[in-house]
């Protein structure tokens, strides 16, 4: 099992590409520890601004450097960052397009013993709203390095949620197929299509493989750009296979699934059906307990598909 | 032009704007035009001809709802035509009734109160990054600082010793819903900065000696931000608008728009 954290594989693109570029700054919130950024602090020590407790103040004060010509990385816990800053994310981030890369860290249930005040189950629904700004949840680490990578090249305001905890790989090594703001393809597949973001994919992409197994034919898709969503992608599913399940770390509404089945109806109304997490505070445990109980591991979304495929496909 | 009496006269500006679009902030933007003049015209290295430079310096219109009074200003000084001011209010204009930066001449969109100073602080801090000479101003109103997220920036300005920041509060003592003591009690704004760790100045802000006086003080301050409080008065230069709650939004009726025009005029001509 891997046991490198996404957050940690942030610090070190960051610190690799800092030393070549002074117009990178790091900001956090008290948070540097939290989100593994002391190799960077120590090392980049005129590249870092802290803020205190204060995540307004975080956000407008990264828009006033991005402003300046310097590209700030804001890396904040995702619940407080998400919809304590939302007006100055959409004001300051989203509306005055200034070149800031918001890092939610521990987002989703990462806390899922520490309440609903630490976790961030409605971040998609809150930024992915906002005019102007990009929304990215990837899944592993090899796929986050090559997001970061990536968007280090824009000068576009985008929002990236990574997880707490080392997650299982999803890609290996050398074999990471990606685009950026294009999804996926994890397995093809004809009778059923899931489409997962951010660390829920392992599940995704665990299901596909215990369901080819059972003789079910399933695509799996790995929509880390929750937005711009790869709207050819699902209406391709939707077209060619005979149910999509969503499954993502977040409410159900206004999230993943939520965008899916909206692409879906106004282009190919096909049944679209979500795993996500529950309207109300998640049941204290670990992050791998909690999508058990909800039904969102692999186990989980084989059961799910197995239950509604009599109608739709034999 | 004599300066005092260009500021009479970008307020007729304003009341022709806001007559003929029937809707805008009178009351704001006659409080706080000294304190834009003097930045403007004055004090502020920033020009149509290098606000695209990395050394200018910024302005942040925190309390975005006396954008009239920017506009005019960033009109007579060259950033767009004064003719462009005539969409102002219309169908599809970019001149819209809050900064935005589609505007030439404006660098941050505001309007949610309590975010300039924060981006202020930003900015401030690039600067001493990249060891820049320019100077960063920011443009509140009184009734704004009864945003949390005002005094979180202030706590940085002075933890980070931002002696190029300056900071005003148009200290004009109403807000929409009436005084501001009766709304948000914020007596000893000057302590209260100070005890944040800024360098205040208190001074009568629709005197543009005292605007300019206090703005070139600080800027010889060493590690500290300045807070400007500029004790105004809201509608200044209308007799009839001065310190008249309604004068927040009311638009002016035909014989207002008159009255204030000429009132603009002969107060004005004081200073030829
Ligand atoms: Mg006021």
């Amino acid at each position: 099992m891997n046991k490198i954290a996404n957050k940690a594989v942030v610090n070190n693109v960051l610190v690799e590409v800092a030393g070549k570029d002074k117009n990178l700054v790091v900001l956090c919130s008290d948070s540097r520890s939290s989100a593994s950024l002391e190799p960077y602090v120590k090392n980049f020590p005129a590249q870092f601004v802290e803020v205190g407790i204060a995540e307004q103040n975080l956000v407008s004060i990264a828009a006033g450097l991005a402003a300046c010509g310097k590209k700030p990385f804001v890396f904040s816990p995702a619940s407080f960052l998400s919809t304590r800053a939302v007006d100055q994310i959409k004001v300051d981030v989203g509306y005055s397009h200034t070149n800031v890369k918001l890092v939610g860290i521990a987002g989703g249930i990462s806390y899922g013993d520490l309440g609903l005040t630490h976790q961030a189950v409605s971040d998609i629904a809150a930024l992915a709203s906002t005019p102007g700004l990009r929304v990215y949840l990837p899944c592993d680490r090899f796929q986050t390095e090559k997001l970061i990578r990536a968007l280090i090249q824009d000068d576009e305001p985008a929002y990236i949620r990574i997880g707490r905890n080392p997650v299982a790989d999803v890609y290996e090594e050398g074999n990471v197929p990606f685009a950026l703001d294009k999804s996926t393809l994890l397995q093809d597949g004809t009778d059923v299509t899931i489409i997962a973001c951010g660390e829920v994919v392992q599940y995704a992409k665990t299901a596909g493989e215990l369901l080819t197994a059972q003789g079910i034919s399933a695509r799996v898709i790995d929509m880390y750009c929750v937005k711009p969503i790869d709207e050819p992608a699902i209406i391709k599913a939707a077209q060619e296979t005979k149910l999509i399940l969503t499954v993502e770390e977040h409410v159900k509404i206004g999230g993943l699934g939520s965008m899916v089945a909206q692409v879906v109806a106004e282009n190919s109304p096909t049944k679209v059906v979500s795993l996500s997490l529950p309207d109300a505070p998640v049941i204290p445990a670990t992050p791998a307990q909690i999508f058990k109980y909800y039904g969102m591991d692999a186990d989980g979304i084989v059961k799910k598909i197995s239950a509604l495929k009599s109608d739709l496909f034999s | 032009m004599n300066l005092k009496k260009k500021a009479f006269e970008l307020r007729k500006d304003v009341v022709e704007m806001i007559y003929r679009a029937k809707s805008g902030h009178i009351g704001g933007d006659f409080s706080l035009m000294e304190i834009l003049v003097d930045l403007y015209y004055k004090q502020m290295n920033l020009t149509p001809e290098n606000f695209k430079d990395a050394d200018h310096d910024r302005f942040i219109l925190s309390k975005g709802h006396a954008i009239e009074a920017l506009y005019v200003v960033l009109a007579d000084r060259g950033f767009f035509p004064k003719e462009d001011l005539d969409t102002f209010g219309t169908f599809g204009s970019k001149y819209i009734g809050h900064p935005t930066n589609k505007v030439n001449g404006i660098e941050m969109n505001t309007g949610s109160l309590g975010h300039g100073l924060g981006v202020g602080v930003g900015m401030a801090l690039a600067g001493k990054m990249d060891g820049k000479n320019y100077r960063v101003y920011v443009v509140m109103g009184d009734g704004e600082v009864a945003e949390g997220s005002v005094w979180e920036a202030a706590m940085a300005g002075s933890h980070y010793k931002l002696d190029n920041l300056t900071a005003f509060v148009d200290r004009n003592h109403l807000q929409i819903s009436g005084t501001t003591e009766q709304v948000m009690n914020l007596k000893s704004q000057e302590n209260r900065w100070a005890a944040f760790g800024w360098n205040v100045i208190s001074i009568p802000g629709n005197d543009l000696d005292a605007v300019d006086n206090a703005v070139a003080l600080a800027k010889k301050i060493k590690d500290k931000p300045t807070v400007i409080i500029a004790h105004t008065v809201k509608g200044f230069g209308v007799s009839f608008m001065e310190d008249k709650l309604v004068w927040h939004h009311r638009v002016p009726n035909d014989d207002e728009y008159q009255a204030a025009l000429q009132e603009l005029d002969r107060r004005g001509a004081r200073y030829e």
